[in-house]
């Protein structure tokens, strides 16, 4: 129990269920705080032993590009958390191809390790989840 | 069915405060339980008990208040984004509750759907 | 799944974004700016009647009227108020709101 989980005891409180969430991330970090604000719930969600996975297309496959140099703007660099999530078991990150291709990235451009998955795959995905979060 | 919402935006600047309470009022007509609206990014204004809109315009906050009481929904404000946005106890409108994000998660695994507004 | 839209289409890419996400069984529902989406003679008109062909799309009245579009709107796509938004929201399994 901690004020993040907001004084729930992530395993009572859940009844044991295990559900498949999706984080759906479609904006770019920085001009808005959607994608911090995002990655906190997922930080949180790890501690409910859930079946979580992420997902990131149009402009969200900006939130995990290298090479983010935040200073200049005088705003926390988060995207090194993303290769924190592993630490979380959070290892299922799946970035969509088309999205990547529109702005000109590679796999390699990315700071995290990530399935990469066509729009159709992605949309297996979707439909497969049982909770689908967008900010 | 037991419903969760979940709102990402403040009132007035965008609509889904709006949609979002018309959404619940009318599962709360047809049956359905509201299980919990959890108040992220700046939504958490919506729990702004210094907001005082015209007269003549609809005031959202209050109106969140009075459905909250009306019909026992759990009105949950995120701690994070409050504080990031100086919503505290001080000016937190009665009704509300400030917590943290894991009720958001609680909500999506104990509700049978979670609706999301936002912008 | 139900798929929630609420941006206009000539302003962003999010119901282009939507429609290319619909497996079988998939249904739409445009809101709030979304609404002008379910417009005749429009830019995005045509990708919508292509999708109405393998997908239910609803649009929210009461934003339709909100904005005077009542007259626009493309044959097919079905009217619900907000009561009727309850109902997909039970009837589906999940939805995902597209922001």
């Amino acid at each position: 129990m901690s004020e993040a989980t907001g004084g729930i005891d992530t395993e009572e409180n859940t009844g044991g269920k295990v559900k498949k969430f999706l984080y759906v991330n479609r904006k770019a970090p920085y001009g808005t705080i959607y994608a911090l604000e995002s990655l906190e719930v997922v930080l949180i969600a790890a501690a409910f032993d859930q079946d979580v996975s992420l997902a990131f297309l149009d402009d969200g496959v900006y939130q995990v590009v290298k090479g983010q140099h935040t200073k200049p703007i005088d705003v926390k660099n988060f995207s090194p958390t993303y290769r924190a999530l592993e630490g979380y078991d959070i290892e299922k990150l799946y970035v969509e191809k088309e999205s990547m291709e529109a702005r000109g990235l590679k796999e390699d451009d990315l700071i995290v390790p990530v399935k990469v998955v066509n729009a159709q795959e992605m949309a297996d995905i979707m439909q497969s989840q049982d909770v689908i979060m967008s900010f | 069915m037991k419903l969760g919402i979940l709102i990402n935006e403040g009132p007035y600047t965008h609509q889904a405060s709006d949609t979002a309470y018309l959404f619940a009022k009318a599962a709360i007509e047809k049956g359905h339980k509201i299980h919990r609206v959890f108040f992220y990014h700046d939504g958490v204004y919506n729990s702004n008990r210094l907001i005082e809109p015209p007269t003549d315009d609809r005031h959202i906050v209050n109106r969140w208040q009075k459905l909250g009481k009306d019909h026992h929904i759990d009105l949950v404000v995120c701690v994070a984004a409050a504080l990031r946005r100086g919503i505290k106890d001080e000016n937190l409108q009665e009704g509300f509750r400030i917590s943290g994000l894991g009720q958001l998660i609680e909500s999506g695994i104990q509700s049978d759907r979670l609706v999301t507004f936002g912008d | 799944m139900l798929h929630t839209v609420n941006k206009s289409p000539t302003e962003r890419n999010t119901l282009e974004s939507c429609l290319k996400h619909l497996k079988k069984g998939c249904a739409v529902l445009l809101i709030e700016d979304g609404v002008y989406g379910a417009l005749k003679g429009t830019v995005s008109t045509k990708m919508v009647e292509q999708a109405l062909k393998n997908h239910p799309i609803y649009a929210l009245y009461p934003d339709i009227e909100a904005r005077g579009m009542q007259d626009r709107v493309i044959d097919g796509i079905k009217l619900v108020d907000y009561s009727g938004f309850v109902d997909l929201a039970v009837e589906y399994p999940s939805v995902q709101a597209w922001l």
